[in-house]
């Protein structure tokens, strides 16, 4: 079963009338569990809208988005996904640990399940010892650690993450990048990727969704053969140039020539 | 916020060779300024020396001839006249610091108490209200600002009238609470509280409105009901622009209970002894000074007892939300 299933859905803003912007149209896509699908179009394309509505943060105007085989905005009352922003977005008023707890705290988890899960998250983003610190007393690459913990404490079946490492340097983005495919083969969760970069989205990706602008549309789906587990030979793979290549020339395709 | 590379000794093994193996580098900000309250009240006194400096040096070359002298004149008796007087700084307007705090000392009255003893008397009164009052204020405020930012209906709909609520003058309505309700110092309270709920509305309705719009749609993502987030959240992000709110409330509640003292003739209040006191002016102007000064230390001590209170909640409030 589809874990994620985007039917016929349209995505209006403004009131008729007056400048609407078609921010997508007529999106079809179907997402099965364990996949990694990475959402890649140049800016205005919708990708980060297409990323809302799955998650119900914005309704569709029209047409179906199903999570596990429910509506989204039930499936988001069940807490089947979890979020990962471009920014950290960690509270600083709490430590770490706490940080990661809380959505444990709101789901009424006792005391020491959410210490016990918290650990377990940290262990797993490579931040162990870390608990008692404050957000500010790390760097960015650490505090987007401490979010996908947080993301991934309650262990939703989706991930969806909205350029998470849009802010961090190359060097930083390639480390997170084998951090989570390994979190990903471990975890087994679903995760939806929005990026910006080609290289990030054919080396994390099963499946690369290329979206072209005004209105927002998928163009192409590109399926990724690369062997699992990708690692840093993988980017140095004919194989791996030969994918950057399809997907850049699906964009400039999606551009209508333009780039 | 500065921020340095933490130093290597501080870092324990473990967290070190996680470091080395990420490659991160940890930042920690620099060592917190933070004042505690006794720095806080010194660099206070520095400038309040300094202001007393510039007051005598103003009469010293502006004000009215001085007499230096014993009390009968016999072992020296200097006289100084200022170079260049000006009626401004004449001791009709600008006396002595010794006159004024002698004044401090001296009956207020023939025969009766020192004044110091009359302006405490009167403070307490005074301050009960205004206390009263910024209780009333702050929580009609943190109410009305919590009401606005969860209904913007409510917000485009009230706070135009918030607003012009403060623009009417206090010395306007004052008489009119005071008259319908015969409440003596009640009705000072009501009209303290009238004068703080307004910046602590204000405050909160921004504060509640601060957080990231991201860290509310991964209260969403939660799906943590509005109450939840209010607490988990907002109010955390909104406790500083709250406690901006609070100092200036305590300071305008003091004020506004001496203002609301005036026109509903209560007897026994800082206001009222301001009043004898600007009648007595022109022939005794080191009382009113006097007075001046006593009523800001008040409305000082109100204003620092509220930072007291910042202090000891954002340092326990940390601790709280921490342990679990």
């Amino acid at each position: 079963m589809a874990v994620v299933s985007i039917s016929r859905v349209n995505k209006i803003f403004g009131k008729p009338g007056a400048n609407q912007t078609i921010a997508l149209q007529d999106i079809d896509l179907e997402i099965e569990q364990g996949e990694f699908i990475s959402l890649i179009g140049p800016s205005g394309c919708g990708k980060s809208t297409l990323l809302r509505i799955i998650g119900d943060l914005i309704s569709p105007t029209n047409g179906t988005v199903q999570v596990n085989g429910k509506p989204a905005p039930q499936a988001r009352v069940d807490r089947d996904y979890g979020i990962v922003f471009q920014a950290p977005v960690l509270f600083d008023w709490r430590t770490v640990e706490r940080n990661v707890q809380l959505p444990l705290e709101i789901m009424g988890k006792s005391a020491e399940e959410r210490t016990r899960r918290a650990n377990q998250m940290l262990e797993l983003v490579e931040l162990n010892g870390f608990q008692k610190h404050y957000p500010y007393q790390l760097s960015g690459g650490m505090q987007q650690r401490v979010s996908i913990a947080r993301a991934l404490s309650f262990h939703p079946q989706l991930l969806l993450m909205d350029e998470p490492f849009g802010a961090l340097d190359e060097i930083t983005r390639e480390r997170l990048n084998a951090e989570l495919l390994d979190i990903w083969s471990r975890t087994k969760t679903t995760i939806v990727f929005v990026t910006h970069s080609i290289p990030e989205a054919v080396f994390l990706s099963t499946r690369v969704v290329v979206m072209s602008a005004r209105p927002g549309r998928i163009t192409e789906i590109i399926p990724i053969d690369l062997p699992q587990p990708r690692v840093f030979e993988t980017r140095e793979s004919p194989r791996y140039y030969e994918l950057i290549t399809q997907v850049r020339e699906a964009l400039r395709g999606s551009e209508g020539m333009k780039v | 916020m500065t921020e340095s590379t933490l130093p290597g000794a501080l870092v324990t093994n473990t967290e070190e060779d996680v470091l080395e193996a990420l490659g991160t580098d940890v930042t920690v900000p620099a060592p917190s300024r933070a004042r505690s309250i006794g720095t806080t009240i010194l660099r206070f006194g520095l400038v309040i020396l300094i202001g007393f400096v510039l007051w005598e040096l103003a009469k010293f070359l502006f004000g009215t001839p001085w007499r230096f002298s014993t009390a009968d004149g016999a072992w020296f008796n200097l006289v100084w006249f200022p170079p260049y007087p000006i009626k401004f700084a004449s001791d009709l307007n600008m006396p002595h610091l010794w006159d004024i705090f002698n004044a401090l000392i001296l009956p207020a009255q023939r025969n009766g108490p020192p004044l110091v003893a009359v302006l405490a008397q009167a403070a307490v009164v005074t301050m009960q209200a205004a206390i009263v009052g910024f209780i009333i204020g702050t929580t009609l405020g943190l109410i009305l600002g919590t009401i606005f930012a969860h209904w913007t209906l409510l917000e485009r709909a009230l706070v135009p009238y918030v607003v012009a609520s403060q623009t009417i003058p206090i010395l306007a309505i004052a008489p009119m609470v005071v008259v319908w309700l015969k409440a003596g110092w009640w009705s000072v309270a009501l009209l303290a509280a009238y004068l703080c709920f307004f910046p602590v509305t204000i405050n909160t309705l921004r504060g509640l409105r601060s957080p990231d719009p991201r860290a509310i749609e991964l209260m969403k993502s939660y799906a943590a009901s509005r109450w939840t987030t209010l607490w988990k959240v907002r109010y955390p992000s909104a406790l500083p622009y709250i406690f901006t709110a609070l100092k200036i409330a305590a300071t305008t509640a003091v004020v506004g209970a001496i203002i609301a003292e005036l026109p509903s003739g209560l007897g026994n209040g800082l206001g009222r002894v301001i009043l004898n006191f600007n009648s007595e002016y022109a022939i005794r102007p080191p009382k009113l000074w006097a007075t001046i000064l006593f009523v800001s230390l008040v409305g000082m001590l109100f204003f620092l007892s509220v930072i007291l209170v910042e202090k000891i909640m954002t340092r326990n409030m940390r601790k709280l939300e921490n342990q679990a």
